[in-house]
């Protein structure tokens, strides 16, 4: 069943970066944009298992750190090769500047 | 003339521009000609996964025809022809050489060799690591080292050998550099810089290893990383120009008409280096010039002026390199509160010609993928601003300085 966990403060992000995110043994990478909007994405790339929040956040995109693999961080679209398969995302919201995000 | 476009080489390189020419709009035929079904090569000085860049279905699904197995033994430039070694002529409209490069060897026997280029290169070689086996790698480049920390990490016992002063000499900066053989010796390995090896003889426990300076290794297992050769023949055959590579344009057409060649083959003037001839041997070079190649071969006129760019995992430790650092008249260094170091180098202009460093996890990731950009745009950045970790490296991208 689908429940909001609180991940972090707003403040804990800075404008267009990453952080990463454990909960339950797994992986997430938090976001934030230059216009202060959060997104989440699973921590690891999709092709192979690096975590994304070692990359860099710049103009609406995570590049891998390893292999330059870069995502749609707000959609999770794989923006060509090497990756092919698209990151999952999930939902969050921010209140009383608490990031909370939505897993399943 | 026929409506096939030919790739010869399944590599990294052949089969990107495979998928890119139908990525591009290219719906006529596409033959892709390897000896080996397509896998990624970076894995086998490392952890020695097998990993394919794609399976059988995906190349199917493409519509990309895929002759496993099959040998290129002659190229009729003239006629657009390409033969193979079972016989089969294939006409093509135009014509990818991707065929790589294969390992040098020692110019000497005396004992068995290992080296590394292939997937059964990777198995033969892992199958001898174990743990207390003396390990004698020589050659202290990216491959050499990869294969020394991948045995260290195994328990081996493990000795470099170089012939230059000190590790990975010619693309990584000295201090870079540094740092890794800092993270060898603390795994136990024993380096020796700046002697070659003079001969090779099989001994009742293992073999000798004679050294220039005068002394002698003792190894069970001895593995040469001392570079790569570009695999020309089929092009030098076809009366194609080639030096030390086939020789190209910055957008991969060789002297012959229709015919291309991308790569660790080829060696192609880069524009952000004033045209120099460069030969790169690197997973991401391969994938671009595909890309760039397949464009070139439906038309395209952009030259091809990606930053090189290398990485190499040792240990728990990953390098990178961005630019070309032999470009540098002057250094930089950037100490980061986590006292990674990141080392820019600037040409005399004080244009930044190249960055690198050799950190923990993917720790200088970001740091390089900035300088790389900052490379593209040919930005010639305040050099204490550049050195001083209090100015993040994203805000001297966007100053107008660097533009």
């Amino acid at each position: 069943m689908a429940q909001w966990i609180a991940a972090c403060a707003a403040d804990d992000i800075d404008s267009e970066d990453v952080i990463p995110f454990e909960h339950d043994g797994k992986d997430y990478a938090l976001y934030r944009s230059p216009d202060d909007a959060y997104f989440a994405t699973d921590g690891h790339c999709t092709h192979e298992k690096t975590l994304l929040c070692d990359g860099l956040v710049m103009g609406g995109v995570i590049e891998c750190p390893k292999h330059n693999g870069r995502f749609d961080y707000t959609s999770g679209k794989a923006l060509g090769a090497p990756v092919l398969v698209d990151v999952r995302t999930y939902p969050t919201k921010v209140i009383d500047d608490t990031v909370y995000i939505e897993l399943p | 003339m026929s409506d096939a476009i030919i790739i010869v080489g399944a590599g990294e390189c052949g089969t990107r521009a495979a998928f890119a020419l139908r990525e591009e709009g290219w719906d006529g035929r596409i033959v892709l000609v390897g000896a080996e079904p397509p896998y990624e090569r970076p894995p086998l000085s490392k952890t020695g996964e097998y990993k394919l860049i794609c399976g059988g279905a995906a190349l199917g699904e493409a519509g990309i025809t895929f002759l496993a197995g099959a040998e290129a033994v002659a190229l009729d430039t003239a006629g657009h022809v390409l033969e193979l070694a079972d016989g089969r002529r294939l006409p093509y409209r135009s014509l990818l050489l991707a065929t790589g490069a294969r390992a040098r060897r020692l110019p000497f026997g005396g004992a068995p060799v290992h080296v590394l280029r292939s997937h059964a290169d990777s198995v033969a070689l892992r199958a001898r690591l174990a743990p207390g086996r003396r390990i004698a790698v020589i050659g202290g480049g990216f491959i050499g080292l990869e294969l020394a920390a991948s045995a260290a990490s195994l328990g081996g016992r493990v000795t470099v050998v170089e012939l230059g002063p000190r590790l990975m000499g010619r693309a990584v900066p000295a201090r870079v550099a540094a740092v890794m053989a800092g993270r060898h010796v603390k795994a136990g390995v024993d380096l020796r810089c700046g002697t070659g090896v003079t001969g090779l003889a099989p001994t009742a426990a293992g073999i000798t290893i004679t050294l220039a300076e005068g002394t002698a290794i003792e190894a069970d297992v001895v593995v040469a990383g001392v570079g790569s050769v570009p695999e020309t023949s089929l092009a030098a055959a076809a009366g194609i120009e080639t030096d030390d590579g086939v020789v190209t344009d910055a957008r991969f057409a060789t002297s012959a008409p229709d015919v291309f060649a991308a790569g660790d083959c080829c060696r192609y003037p880069h524009p952000l280096y004033d045209g120099r001839p460069l030969r790169l041997e690197s997973w991401r070079a391969a994938q671009e010039h595909g890309t760039a190649a397949a464009r070139a071969m439906l038309g395209g006129q952009a030259p091809f002026d990606g930053v090189p760019w290398f990485w190499s995992d040792q240990y728990d430790y990953t390098l990178q390199v961005a630019g070309l650092a032999d470009e540098a008249a002057r250094e930089v260094v950037r100490v980061r509160p986590d006292d990674t170091e990141i080392w820019f180098g600037l040409a005399a202009g004080g244009r930044l010609v190249a960055a690198a460093a050799a950190g923990p996890g993917n720790s200088v990731a970001r740091d390089i993928k900035l300088a790389e950009m900052l490379i593209a745009r040919r930005a010639v950045p305040d050099p204490a601003v550049l050195a001083d970790p209090g100015v993040a490296l994203k805000s001297v991208l966007r100053s107008p300085v660097a533009g």
